[in-house]
């Protein structure tokens, strides 16, 4: 992000460009760093009584006593990671295909189509599910219509539907870095795998996937965080048993008035969320800046 | 509720204090009210009267209780010149956050009030000598039920009948757990006193509402989505405000709001001057004026629910009248249950209460 | 009979759309041969040659490998293999990982597979390249790894598409006396494309020039040089000198021009019956058929001045400009050596005879007044 610091010149030069990163950090200080640092030092006290604070580690404690937290942590992360595998591998063939298989104006007009969802915000979006979802909604209507179920279903309320308003809301984070990684892979690599007698899978598998990796690497971590950090989505489309991580922070800060421990979970899952990319691109055999840059 | 939803990680605190900041140094320019109030307590048509009368331009903030005290939290109790949160909220967050400032008595009109009501809010929001609020609107919450579909839901408890599986919803908040408490014979305001006393009756409530769990469609969090599921007929028995009873009722003679036997729960909303009020003139000309028996009638239509001002109901709508009566036969109103102050601690307690009520599995 | 052929296509055509990129093609390329197609750019020979490979299919007409029809036969396979434009090695595997893709695509067992690579590694002159990666290469070396990659499945057909284009000049001299070697050692019959002429000239048995779809001429180099069949090969193989004119007259071995710049020229009729009184006609003479200071009696002659010394060792030449009409001529100046001292402003005589000089009916209609 900011390596600016490693070019080397005169003195005058370095203070120019010092003044031409000043935007940067500042926006780094004062809107990353500072808050990450006040919460880091609210997470740090405990509420002894009115209006009196002290040092202790008891709201790290409360996370790892209460199996509640702990379940509710784990939850997220293996439903963010099962979210973010399931949108790449939607999003793969659908960005393979804008990317390799369409041509021309078809090519804009369909990776429009992934832009399109994006016009409204999430909150309309989510409720768009709702809308379709519910058991008194569009496609319980249809299914009594058309005679394959006899009363109303109820679509809404369950984990298949926070994964479906998930890897909706997500898709277009990984279609775009695809797309772009896919357009830059020269066609004549993968007909030079069929010459040589591959087949769909192993071009795919050895050609097409390890050319595609930083953009996978880079779809995948944006998926990921977008996931890990949503609200809306698993509250509204969950419903009573959405148990969401950030519902908890939310909950902590805003009706709890506990910005204590709401301060420790969201340490908690920043560490989450870090670690977890981090194991990523150890696997994935990628490096950050190869990713981001 | 809706309103506040987003990304809160590590920006929530720095974006807070920016937000304040911001307010601060658009504050007083013109002579300006901020209003930090309820969907429906300051109507339009009510804004502009005053604006006639006074020349003060008022800005209103929708909120609710949990988010007027975090909005005055973080700004230290700036940013709003006049906050309406529920009577026993005031005094525990103004001894945790001293958010509140006293209301100087003699620049309310007191004759405007209901006497009974005034007092119960005086006291109730009495801290160190101090009053920090004055009552404005009043309604209770109990139960929203479709009598073709639901007849027999006559208590809290009763939404937990196997009849209407699937087909309930209720909030994931305290007043479900006071209410089921009272439903099931305990009695929670008792024991507001007495930490261990109170944790068992969260106990017994839990394992009732674990155990409800799957009854219940979904948890509703906004009023609106709750009067969509009622509407379409996906549930049909809630827990909720009398004034979305009495709204479906206009729709839907089949639906209203029922008191519970157990009785229906009673809040009082109030007017509470935030600490760093820029403008507290305006605060009690607002005060003043709203308590107008025919504005507050007005700011009953708008609102769906009664006041605190003296004569008003003169002026109330017919139906509206109809539909309270209808809802509370007068055995019922004795029965309503007035939240009393909630002593500091309690809210953690109620919080993990809820929290594991949540993480439960149904079934 | 067909199978003598490695490679045959019969009226192979391809359009898209309403444009027609390959016309009505039929080739036979027997056994082990370098076959070349020569043409230039955007004449269809990519088309052509990935209707070969399988990455196309023809919109009419046949194509047989080894006698029997591949037809709706699938790139992977077809006992072909393509070398392809720029390459197309694989960035993700290091030089024996590509050598290998194909064999452990047809489930080689591991031993077998590491031999096979080291013998081909070293066959195209690189035994050591193996854990290189592919941009640690130049690009000679890439070249060769290209094609070690395909002739390690013993395809029986190699096409390759201008692999020499992207390099420089000097390597490209050097490849293609590389190439052809390789083939005559190993055997393969190669389908070769490219739109330089020299190399097609010295790499291949046979050579076929293609010209907006369609094959010219088929035939040696030999024959493409000195007997070509059409306008378009006698222009586009090697170098000459021409002139536009019309027939004025002759007899069943010579036909006389009229030139429209003037004067006159005599050429060999060549069987071309068709060629009448007052048609238009191009007029091809190489620059190395031209006699300077010839003897008197040659069939045509004329003067000229020098421009331009153009010195290049055996093949200098010299930029000439008819005295009488101004028309601008190349010569090619002996490598004896002899006329060494011409330098530019001299003037001196051309000669050259009736079977050094072609005529073709012109392509544009009349001669051009
Ligand atoms: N997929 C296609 N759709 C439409 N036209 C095409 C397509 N592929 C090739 N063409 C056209 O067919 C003609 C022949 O193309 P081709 O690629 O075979 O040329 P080429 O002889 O290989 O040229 P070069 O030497 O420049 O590579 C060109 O005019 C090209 O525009
Ligand atoms: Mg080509």
């Amino acid at each position: 992000m900011s390596k600016t610091a490693s070019i080397t010149g005169g003195s005058a030069f370095r203070f120019g460009l010092l003044l031409l990163a000043m935007p940067l950090l500042l926006w780094l200080f004062l809107l990353v760093i500072l808050p990450h640092m006040d919460l880091f030092l609210v997470s740090m006290r405990e509420r002894i009584s009115y209006g009196k604070y002290e040092f202790s580690l008891i709201n790290y404690i409360e996370f790892f006593a209460e199996p509640l937290y702990w379940n509710t942590y784990v939850r997220t992360a293996v439903m963010s990671i099962f979210a973010t595998i399931l949108t790449l591998v939607i999003g793969f063939p659908v960005s393979y295909y804008i990317a390799k298989v369409m041509r021309g104006k078809g090519k804009n007009a369909l990776f429009l189509m992934c832009l399109i969802p994006f016009w409204v915000s999430e909150l309309v979006r989510t409720f768009g599910w709702m809308i379709l979802l519910r058991e008194s909604g569009v496609i319980s209507n249809f299914l009594q219509w058309a005679g394959i179920a006899d009363g109303p279903v109820e679509m809404l309320y369950n984990d298949a539907a926070i994964m479906v308003g998930l890897v909706y809301t997500s898709m277009l984070f990984m279609v775009v870095p695809l797309v772009s990684v896919l357009d830059s892979l020269d066609d004549s690599l993968i007909e030079a795998g069929y010459d040589l007698g591959g087949n769909a899978f192993t071009v795919t598998r050895d050609i097409v996937i390890p050319h595609a990796m930083p953009g996978i690497a880079s779809g995948c971590i944006v998926v990921f965080m977008l996931t890990l950090g949503n609200y809306l989505t698993p509250n509204l489309l969950g419903g009573k048993d959405s148990l969401w991580f950030t519902e908890q922070i939310y909950t902590q800060f805003i009706t709890r008035f506990n910005w204590e421990s709401g301060s420790a979970f969201g340490f908690l899952l920043l560490i989450l969320s870090s670690a977890i990319v981090w194991i990523g691109l150890k696997l994935s055999k990628q490096t950050l800046s190869e990713t981001v840059g | 509720m809706s309103k506040k939803h987003g990304a809160l990680r590590g920006s929530l605190l720095g974006l807070t204090a920016i937000a304040g900041m911001v307010a601060f140094t658009s504050a007083a320019q013109s002579e300006e009210l901020r209003l930090l109030t309820w969907g429906g307590y300051a109507p339009d048509e009510v804004v502009e009267l005053f604006e006639k009368e006074t020349g003060i331009d008022v800005e209103v903030t929708l909120s609710n209780n949990e988010d007027m005290i975090s909005k005055l939290r973080a700004t230290g109790g700036g940013g709003f010149d006049l906050a309406q949160p529920s009577q026993d909220r005031i005094a525990g967050a103004q001894l945790e956050y001293g958010i509140y400032k006293p209301i100087d008595l003699s620049k309310v009109d007191a004759a405007k009030f209901i006497p009974s009501m005034l007092d119960a809010t005086k006291t109730n929001t009495t801290v160190e000598g101090d009053v920090y609020g004055v009552p404005h609107v009043w309604g209770t919450s109990g139960l929203i039920v479709d009598k073709s579909k639901a007849a027999n839901v006559a208590d809290y408890t009763d939404l937990c009948a196997p009849e209407v599986a699937g087909k309930v919803s209720y909030r994931l908040k305290r007043p479900t757990l006071i209410g089921f408490a009272y439903a099931m014979g305990l009695d929670p305001f008792a024991a507001y006193g007495d930490e261990a006393k109170y944790q068992e009756i969260l106990d017994a409530v839990e394992a009732k509402l674990i155990d409800c769990k799957s009854n219940v469609k979904t948890y509703w969090e906004g009023g609106d989505a709750l009067l969509n599921l009622v509407r379409s007929g996906e549930v049909v028995a809630a827990m909720a405000w009398d004034t979305g009873g009495w709204k479906l009722n206009n729709d839907n003679a089949d639906i209203t709001f029922v008191a519970p036997k157990s009785g229906a729960l009673g809040w009082i909303d109030t007017f509470a001057l935030p600490r760093k009020t820029k403008n507290e003139d305006a605060a009690y000309k607002w005060i003043n004026f709203v308590m107008q028996p025919e504005i507050a009638a007005k700011i009953t239509a708008s609102a769906g629910n009664f006041t605190a001002s003296k004569g008003a109901d003169e002026f109330a709508d017919a139906k509206l009248k109809a539909q309270f009566q209808g809802s509370f036969p007068p055995a019922d109103l004795d029965n309503i249950k007035w939240y009393p102050t909630v002593p500091a601690g309690l809210e953690v307690l109620e919080g993990k209460t809820l929290d594991r009520v949540k993480a439960a599995q149904s079934n | 009979m067909a199978d003598q052929f490695d490679l045959e296509c019969r009226n192979v055509v391809k359009t898209f759309d309403d444009f027609t990129a390959v016309n009505d093609i039929s080739l036979a390329i027997p056994k082990g041969s370098f076959f070349s197609i020569l043409g230039p750019s955007g004449c269809g020979k990519t088309t052509l040659l990935r209707m070969l490979a399988g990455f196309q299919a023809p919109t009419s007409g046949d194509i047989l490998i080894k006698g029997a029809s591949v037809l709706g036969v699938p790139p992977n396979r077809r006992p072909v293999n393509m070398v392809f434009q720029h390459l197309a090695l694989f960035p993700m595997m290091n030089v024996a990982e590509n050598v290998a893709y194909g064999l452990k695509r047809r489930g080689v067992d591991k031993a077998t597979i590491t031999q096979k690579v080291n013998e081909t590694l070293a066959r195209v002159g690189l035994p050591d390249a193996g854990p290189k990666q592919i941009s640690q290469l130049s690009g000679g070396q890439k070249q060769r790894i290209a094609i070690a990659r395909c002739l390690v499945l013993d395809p029986a057909v190699l096409l390759l598409d201008e692999p020499l284009g992207a390099l420089d000049l000097k390597l490209r001299e050097h490849m293609k006396v590389e190439l052809k070697q390789l083939q005559h050692e190993i055997g393969t019959t190669f389908v070769y494309i490219t739109h330089d002429q020299s190399e097609a000239l010295v790499m291949s048995d046979q050579v076929a020039v293609m010209n907006a779809g369609r094959f010219e001429q088929v035939g040696a180099p030999q024959d493409l040089y000195y007997n070509p069949k059409t306008a378009f090969v006698a222009g586009f193989v090697g170098e000459s000198n021409r002139w536009h004119g019309t027939v004025e007259g002759g007899d069943d071995h010579k036909i006389e021009i009229n030139l429209a710049s003037g004067g006159k020229v005599i050429a060999k009729r060549d069987g071309q019956t068709n060629l009448v009184t007052g048609q238009g006609v191009d007029v091809f003479v190489r620059p190395e058929a031209i006699a300077i200071d010839g003897t008197e009696g040659a069939d045509n002659s004329l003067s000229a001045k020098v421009d331009n010394v153009l010195f290049n060792g055996a093949a200098s030449s010299l930029q000439v400009r008819e005295l009488v009409t101004g028309h601008e001529m190349t010569v090619a100046l002996p490598q004896t050596g002899a006329f060494a001292s011409v330098k530019a402003g001299d003037e001196i005589r051309l000669s050259w005879s009736v079977e050094q000089t072609r005529c073709f009916a012109s392509t544009e209609g009349g001669a051009g007044a």
